[in-house]
This record gives C-alpha cells, sequence and structure tokens, in this order.
C-alpha cells in the first residue's frame, strides 16, 4: 500500500508553486483566529441525548417546552449556514405534528378520563376481545391535557435530535466514530440521504404528471408515482455504491484473519454482556449483584473489540475534530438538567410526573428543574465561535466573507 | 498505460455483444477522446478501466483489461482507487461526504493517506482546480460547473495515474465547460496524468485531444488515430473541421486558432454574400402566443428571476441561454404554469398556465423537461403511445403517428428506459404533441445527443416551428442555436441581458457564438451550411461578373 503512496508524493511534488502557498498562508492567518471552529460533533451529540433524557424524565408540559425553548436558543446561536441546519425548524414542525396526533388519537382512543367534559364522540360498541379500548366517548379538558402533555414530552425529545442534527450534520459524526463502526454509519447516512433525494424527486414527477394533464394529488396520483420514485432512489443508490467503490470504500485492510475474528467475537461478547447486564441493572427484580459485573465486563470486551477491529482499517481521518475542554463542558452541560429532575422529582414527584386530573390545576412549577435545564443552554455561550465561512452572521454563504 | 486485450462484453440479457474483440493500448500522459453514437458501447469502455463493468452492471466480459499492470479481473474497482480516478456521467450522484474539502479528501481516507499528506495534497488540488474559495461549501450549494470540478478533484487526491471521465461537460455552460477542460489539459500538461473521456460535444474538447478513439457501436471494429487523422473522414466533425473540409483547408484546422489563420481569403470571398440570405430567411413576426410581464421569483433570499419581460410569438425558435443557475428552468416552469408567479403575470393564450386545469394546460402547452424519462410512465413503447391518446382524446394511433414522423423506427415492445436518449427524446415529444399545444418548451434537449440525433432534433424543431407553433428551448449548445433558433434571450442572475434576434446576440458574445462565427467574424455567419450556400452564391456572383469580360474580345 505504501508504494503508489510514494510515487504519487513525487507526482505532486512538481506542482508545488511558490505564489499558491503564499495565497494558503495568507487565507489561513484570516480565518486563523483559532477559537474559530467547530465544535466536536459527539459532544453536541452527547449534549442532545442527554438533554433528551431528561425530557423524556417528565410529562410536565411546561419543563417539556423549556426544553424545547433552550434547544431553539442553543441552536439559533451556533448553527451554520450549511443546508442541514434548517433541520430544527423541520423538528419543531414535526413536533407540532406530534402534539395534534396525539390529542387526536386520545379523543378517539384512550382511556376515558373523568371531568369537565367539552364534547361528546359517538361512542362504538366493542366485542368483549376489545375489552379496555373504547372508541369514542365523552372527551374531556383533562383527557385533552394529558395527551397534550405526552406530546410536548415526544417534540422536546425530538427537538433534541432536530437539535444535534442542526448543530452536527450527521455524516460529520459518522467521522468521529471508530474504525469498525464506520461500515455500519455509512449505511445509515447513505439512507439519511435517501430521504431529500426521494422527496426531490416526487416534486419533479408531480411536474410531470401535471404536464401530461393527470392528477398531480390525491391517491390515484401517489399510486402511479410509488414506482418511478422507488426506480429512481434504487438508481441513485447504485451509483453512489459505484462511485464509492470507485474511491477505495471497503480497501482490505492487511490484519490476518485471526485478529480479525478475535476483534468480531469480543464485539458479539461485548455487545451480549452489556445487553444483559444493562437489563438487569434497570429491572429492578433482577438480581442486583449479577448485573453490574456482567456489565463491566461486556463494556471491557467491547472496548478492546472496537480497539482491535480499528488496528485493522487502513483507513485515516482528514483533519480530525480535536476534544479539547470546550467539547467537554458542552457535553456535560446537559447533565445538570438530568439531576434536577431526579432532585426535583424525588421532593415533589406530582411536579415531575404531572398528570392532569380532577379538578384540574395549572402544572406546577419546580425551580430546581427549571435551573437545571436552564443550565443547559451554557453551549451557546461555551461553544467556539464558527468559522467565518459558515457563520450565517458573519459570513457570506460563499465563503467570500474570509477573503474581505 | 491501459491495455485491452480482445475485450468483448454483453449485457446481461443482451442478445449481442456491445463491445467486440477490442484491443487498444492507451499510452501514458495522453488525452484520448472516446467517440461514438450514444448507446453506442463508450460508457461500457470506459467503465471497463477500473471494473466497474462487469462488477456493477453485470454481463459477461471475455478478455482482459491491465491499467499500470493490475488486471481488472483481480483487483476490484477499490483496490484501483489509487490508480484510476473515474468521474461518471452526473457528479452529485456520487457525492458520499457534505463540503468540498470532505469530498477531496474522501478517497485518501479510504487508501490511508498520512494526514500530513493529506492535509497538503487537498490544498493542491483545491488550487489546482480553482476550487480554494469554496472549500467549506456544502455540496448541494455549487453550481454544475463547480460540482463537475469537485467530482474531479475528489479523485484526483489520490494522484491516479489514470483519469477516466464520462461526459464531463455535457451538462455545462459553456463558460464553466472551459473551466473543466482547462483543468484537464493542466493535469495531462504539468503531471502528465491519462486521461480518457467520452464525450459529444466535439467541438469543445477535440482541440485538447492527442488521440480519438470511434466506437462505432453494435459491436463493429474501433477506429483509432490522431484528432486530424480520424477526423478528415468522419461523418461527425465539429463545425471548424467540417468548415475546413469545405474550404480545402490544409492541414485541417482543429481549433478556432488554426482556423483563424487559415480564414483570411475565405474571408474576403465571403464579404456581403450573407445580406441577401439574410433578408430571406427573416420571417413576418407571428401573433403573441405567450407574454411574461416583470416577471419576479424568490427561493427564500435567492432570486431567481427578476423583471423578466417576454413576448414569444407563433412561428419563431426561442433560444433561452444562460450561465447553470441563472434562472432558464424556473422561467419554464413558470410558463408551463407548473409554478404560480409571487410577482409579475404570465399569460398563454390570454390565461395564467397555473391556473389551467392539467388537462387543459397540456392542450396549450407543451414542455420536455430535462430528464425526458420524467414524462414517460409506461412500460412499453406502445403502451405510452396509447395512454398519451387517451389522455387528450385522440383518436388512437395519434401517439404513434407524430412519434414515426419525428424518429422513424422506435421499436413497440421496448421499455422507454431502454431507448437511445435520442429516442427517448423522441418518444417524449411525440406524447407533448400529442396535445398539440401551441407552445412547446424544451429544457436541454440536446444534452447527450450525439450529432446525428442533434441535426435530426434541430430539423423537427424547424418544421415544427413551420406549423406555427412557438418552441422555445433552453440550452447550452450554441451550435443548435446557431442552426435552428431565430431568436435569442440571454438570462444572467435572473435578468434577461440580451434579446434579440440569434444572430445578433450570438455573435455579439465571446461566449455564446458558435465555432463558424468565431472564425469568420466580424462577419457574422453562424452555420457550415450557411457558409456553403454563400459561397455557392459568390460563384454564381462572380461567373456572372466574369463572362461579360471573357465576351468583350
Amino acid at each position: 500500500m505504501t508504494a503508489p503512496a510514494v510515487a504519487g508524493a513525487d507526482r505532486w511534488e512538481r506542482l508545488r508553486v511558490p505564489p499558491a502557498v503564499d495565497e494558503r498562508a495568507a487565507g489561513q492567518a484570516q480565518a486563523g483566529d483559532a477559537r474559530r471552529r467547530l465544535l466536536h460533533p459527539l459532544a453536541w451529540w452527547a449534549w442532545a441525548l442527554v438533554l433528551a433524557t431528561a425530557a423524556m424524565r417528565t410529562t410536565n408540559p411546561l419543563l417539556g417546552l423549556l426544553v424545547i425553548a433552550v434547544c431553539a436558543f442553543v441552536v439559533s446561536a451556533r448553527r451554520t449556514t450549511a443546508p442541514w441546519s434548517r433541520s430544527f425548524a423541520l423538528a419543531l414542525r414535526l413536533g407540532l405534528i406530534l402534539v395534534v396526533l396525539r390529542m387526536v388519537l386520545a379523543c378517539v382512543f384512550a382511556v376515558r378520563v373523568p371531568g369537565n367534559v367539552v364534547f361528546t364522540l359517538p361512542e362504538a360498541e366493542l366485542p368483549a376481545w376489545a375489552a379496555g379500548v373504547s372508541v369514542g366517548g365523552s372527551v374531556t379538558v383533562e383527557l385533552l391535557a394529558r395527551a397534550f402533555a405526552e406530546g410536548v414530552r415526544l417534540a422536546a425529545i425530538v427537538a433534541c435530535a432536530g437539535a444535534a442534527n442542526a448543530l452536527a450534520s450527521p455524516r460529520r459524526l459518522l467521522r468521529s466514530l471508530p474504525a469498525v463502526l464506520y461500515e455500519a454509519g455509512v449505511a445509515v447516512t447513505v439512507a439519511l440521504s435517501f430521504v431529500p433525494e426521494v422527496v426531490e424527486q416526487l416534486a419533479r414527477l408531480r411536474d410531470a404528471r401535471r404536464l401530461r394533464g393527470r392528477p398531480s394529488t390525491g391517491i390515484h396520483a401517489l399510486r402511479g408515482l410509488a414506482l418511478p420514485v422507488l426506480e429512481g432512489g434504487l438508481d441513485g443508490a447504485v451509483s453512489l455504491a459505484a462511485s464509492m467503490d470507485a474511491r477505495g470504500y471497503g480497501r482490505r485492510g492487511d490484519a490476518p484473519a485471526r485478529t480479525r475474528h478475535v476483534a468480531t467475537a469480543a464485539l458479539c461478547a461485548g455487545l451480549l454482556g452489556v445487553a444483559m447486564g444493562s437489563y438487569s441493572v434497570l429491572d429492578a427484580s433482577a438480581p442486583r449483584a449479577l448485573g453490574l459485573p456482567v456489565m463491566a465486563i461486556g463494556s471491557l470486551l467491547l472496548v478492546s473489540g472496537l480497539v482491535l477491529a480499528g488496528r485493522r482499517s487502513p483507513r485515516t481521518i482528514y483533519r480530525p475534530d480535536v476534544w479539547r475542554w470546550r467539547e467537554t463542558a458542552v457535553a456535560v452541560s446537559g447533565v445538570p438538567a438530568v439531576l434536577a429532575m431526579t432532585v426535583a422529582a424525588s421532593g415533589d414527584p406530582e411536579a415531575v410526573d404531572w398528570a392532569a386530573t380532577l379538578p384540574m390545576t395549572w402544572p406546577p412549577l419546580p425551580l430546581v428543574a427549571v435551573a437545571g435545564i436552564l443550565l443547559a443552554t451554557l453551549p451557546a455561550w461555551v461553544a467556539p465561535r464558527l468559522p467565518w465561512a459558515l457563520d450565517p452572521t458573519t459570513g457570506r454563504a460563499d465563503g467570500a466573507g474570509a477573503a474581505t | 498505460m491501459i491495455r485491452y486485450e480482445h475485450v468483448t462484453f454483453t449485457y446481461p440479457g443482451a442478445p449481442s455483444p456491445v463491445l467486440v474483440d477490442v484491443d487498444l493500448t492507451l499510452a501514458e500522459g495522453e488525452l484520448t477522446l472516446v467517440l461514438g453514437a450514444s448507446g453506442s458501447g463508450k460508457s461500457t469502455l470506459l467503465a471497463a478501466t477500473n471494473g466497474l463493468v462487469p462488477r456493477f452492471t453485470g454481463g459477461t466480459l471475455l478478455g482482459s483489461v491491465t491499467v499500470d499492470g493490475r488486471s481488472t479481473e483481480a483487483y476490484a474497482p477499490r483496490e484501483l482507487a489509487d490508480v484510476v480516478g473515474f468521474v461518471g456521467q452526473d457528479p452529485a450522484a456520487g457525492f458520499v461526504t457534505d463540503t468540498v474539502e470532505d469530498e477531496l479528501a474522501y478517497v485518501m481516507e479510504n487508501l490511508g493517506v498520512a494526514p500530513a499528506t493529506m492535509r497538503r495534497r487537498v490544498e493542491d488540488v483545491l488550487d489546482l482546480l480553482g476550487l480554494h474559495e469554496l472549500r467549506q461549501r456544502p455540496l448541494g450549494s455549487l453550481s454544475g460547473g463547480q460540482q463537475q470540478r469537485v467530482a474531479i478533484g475528489a479523485t484526483l487526491t489520490a494522484s491516479p495515474s489514470v483519469l477516466v471521465l464520462d461526459e464531463p461537460t455535457s451538462a455545462l455552460d459553456p463558460a464553466s465547460a472551459e473551466d473543466v477542460l482547462a483543468a484537464l489539459a493542466r493535469l495531462v500538461h504539468d503531471l502528465g496524468t491519462t486521461v480518457v473521456l467520452a464525450e459529444h460535444r466535439l467541438e469543445r474538447v477535440v482541440q485538447f485531444a492527442d488521440r480519438v478513439v470511434v466506437v462505432p457501436g453494435a459491436g463493429g471494429a474501433l477506429a483509432h488515430g490522431t484528432p486530424g487523422e480520424i477526423l478528415a473522414h468522419s461523418p461527425v466533425a465539429p463545425p471548424v473541421v467540417r468548415l475546413g473540409r469545405l474550404a480545402g483547408w490544409s492541414p485541417l484546422p482543429l481549433s478556432i486558432r488554426d482556423a483563424r489563420r487559415l480564414a483570411g481569403p475565405l474571408r474576403a470571398s465571403l464579404e456581403g454574400a450573407l445580406d441577401g440570405a439574410r433578408r430571406a430567411a427573416e420571417r413576418a413576426p407571428g401573433d403573441v402566443v405567450a407574454s411574461v410581464r416583470d416577471l419576479g421569483v424568490a427561493y427564500g433570499p435567492i432570486t431567481a428571476l427578476r423583471d423578466v419581460d417576454l413576448e414569444l410569438r407563433a412561428g419563431e425558435v426561442v433560444a433561452l441561454m444562460g450561465r447553470n443557475g441563472s434562472g432558464k428552468s424556473t422561467l419554464l416552469a413558470h410558463l408551463a404554469g407548473l409554478r404560480r408567479s409571487t410577482r409579475g403575470r404570465v399569460l398563454v393564450g390570454g390565461d395564467e398556465p397555473a391556473s389551467l386545469s392539467a388537462a387543459e394546460a397540456r392542450s396549450r402547452i407543451g414542455l420536455v423537461p430535462q430528464q425526458a424519462a420524467l414524462l414517460l410512465f409506461q412500460q412499453r413503447v406502445d403502451a405510452e403511445c396509447t395512454a398519451a391518446d387517451e389522455e387528450v382524446s385522440r383518436p388512437a394511433g395519434t401517439t404513434r403517428a407524430l412519434l414515426d414522423r419525428l424518429l422513424p423506427g422506435v421499436p413497440d415492445p421496448v421499455h422507454p428506459r431502454d431507448l437511445s436518449e435520442g429516442q427517448r427524446l423522441a418518444l417524449a415529444l411525440a406524447v407533448v404533441l400529442a396535445g398539440d399545444p401551441d407552445l412547446l418548451l424544451l429544457d436541454e434537449p440536446t444534452r447527450g445527443l450525439d450529432e446525428h440525433a442533434k441535426a435530426e432534433l434541430a430539423c423537427v424543431l424547424r418544421g415544427l416551428a413551420d406549423e406555427g407553433r412557438c418552441i422555445v428551448l433552453a440550452t447550452h449548445d450554441v451550435e443548435v442555436v446557431a442552426v435552428v433558433a431565430d431568436r435569442a434571450v440571454v438570462l444572467a442572475d435572473g435578468e434577461v441581458v440580451a434579446d434579440g434576434p440569434a444572430r445578433d446576440v450570438v455573435t455579439h458574445s465571446p461566449v455564446f457564438a458558435p465555432q463558424v462565427a468565431k472564425i469568420l467574424s466580424p462577419q457574422p455567419w453562424l452555420t457550415v451550411a450557411e457558409v456553403e450556400a454563400g459561397m455557392a452564391r459568390v460563384a454564381v456572383r462572380s461567373a456572372g461578373a466574369t463572362r461579360p469580360t471573357e465576351v468583350a474580345p
């Protein structure tokens, strides 16, 4: 593998032109403010995941809305000019749909909650085997409030994922993954990039249907569109695969087969151990003494498997993201929110696991939890400012901001 | 460097092989141009260099292909990534990462190049291809020419000794195409890279080629030689070569510069010969078919069109020209009623096309989109024709008759995907014409068409215009504009910057001038056929002028 690289180096030496080098040095000096850089994507995802955990912990809609507000604040402070930065707005819209959907479903299917009746839907008689499920019936304010609270919880989790997506694209995250997870990660990101392509293809086909004088909306149109869209998607996937292969994706490493097998076995055993361990830690009925050791051994196996497998991959990483104190600060800034939620729950369980009961009251606002969640806005100041070319407040989209 | 030995290739399910017994050696450091009609097997020959054929297409390949001593049978494409750089027809379809810099580094990451070397090579390629200002830009926000250059750069960072490109400029406007070709010429000259490229736009590339390979298609034997040798007798040749043949120039010029040096006497003899022809070619303006008033379109912060005013008349062929992303397709979409204007008005036959029902719109306006295949929904050609007849309630066989008039011999039982580019375009055009629209819009119809199919298309469009339709074609192909257009409209950043008779507009622009106009400027000749007619007129006139002096003594 080294021979072609050396030959290549010769080829390139002939190309080095002094003026170009000078220009580049000047460019670096301008962009030079070393504090301007992109934060490590893992830090953003860690922050978002921890915040999502906090959001998952509560059904208090006020706390859920606060989490969404925190996400929006941090995204507006540190998102780039790249197109995927717009995904947060999409996540908010999706969250809104979830809330509405949750409320509509609750009206039709949910277990009835006694209280002030808003309106009554016709009730359907269900056969005996479907006992416990009711269709229709009276809809109360309390029922709506509960559904709203649960919808907000989902929306807050979606908002956290959307924020992570907007702040660090999944493809950048992929670059930081250990080599062995890389291949699985590629499959995921290729699948993700498939979605916008299909949306685009769908729009093009809609136009084409109108040009042929056929209906371009409705069920009938959808049937006519499905096949061409799938065809287009498949074509896209094949040409992407060809391009990746032609550019060396999946080259064989030169590690011996035995190392590969050991690595794979360690990974499998490790995953199994971690799964079993975490189950017995989470399930109160399982013996506690068994859970922790199994989990520890599993993690150890998993890590050594990753290291071994990573060694066999010939991949190198171009300008790997660095991890400094700012990354650590961002990654842990979500933790107070989770802790505060636990503290608040031990003080007043009703405030965190809020459920509307008769009579309806405004949900309480536990101050400890609020303070914890607010601490998660820290990244808006702690995360480094963006490089000129990607900063919507300073740079222009074409990157000319750096030159002037 | 690349050696094909007795290569015979058959696609899965195909009755006969597309390449038969190809025996060819491409030397190091040469730029080889591969020519051939669409569907002749050019792309197959190219993709065989790094094993994408047959590993990604299926089919059987007999014989062997070796690149730099490595056989594609023993090495998968990924194991050849450090030797062969491959750029496919649609660069955007092959992008793996998000940003320009990451895309350039991707191949090196896979090859395991040391980080310091990677850093340096990315900078070198950014400079080499003029991409340094775009380094952090998301790939989706780049123009077509920029994307093509990034795709080339993304293979160059592996410092391959061979670069293979399939139609690198066919989607690009003339200026971007020149950028890309200049970058390729630099690679060949400065780095000694072996470049193999397929291209239909002969006029753009032939002057850069060291060697030309002609793939005749249907398993015929390959011809190869220097561009001069091949083009002297080739039925397809760029206008500069055809003009050279007509004027009897020797050696046959391949570039504008060579031709201009030889063109002095021809220019002098043609002085004044164009005026009569121009008057004869002028047509009386027809009725207004469509009008655009103050049209403004914005996508978020980006202005796609601004204050566009146009009147389109029956019987004229209007060429819509301009850079990639200058608003041509947007304007067509508004004329076709696919988008509703936010500012200004579009009227076709007195109505807003966006307010018409789909069926009503179809009987007034026809649009053939850039990918003509999008218009085709059926599994067979005959089913497609029948469906089109039913959609517009015309007697059965109307569309088939139209198709036979446009391009005879398109087979019935074939899936539209399996037709050649020219046949597919003809089918889409027939489907659109079944609605008998007064306004016919075509978006980049010549993309992927070979010379022969282009000439046929020009003929068909002229005929349709003479029937009293208005034809608007958005195109980068200046040679087709020279042949067919009456009027040219140039868009830049969403504004109309030139609108007038095609001859005046294109001959005054260094970018949009066809080759003949460049050679014979300042005289505004556009095509070789025109020059031929002009020469005939001059001959008749001089014969008439000399006769009296012969009689006198």
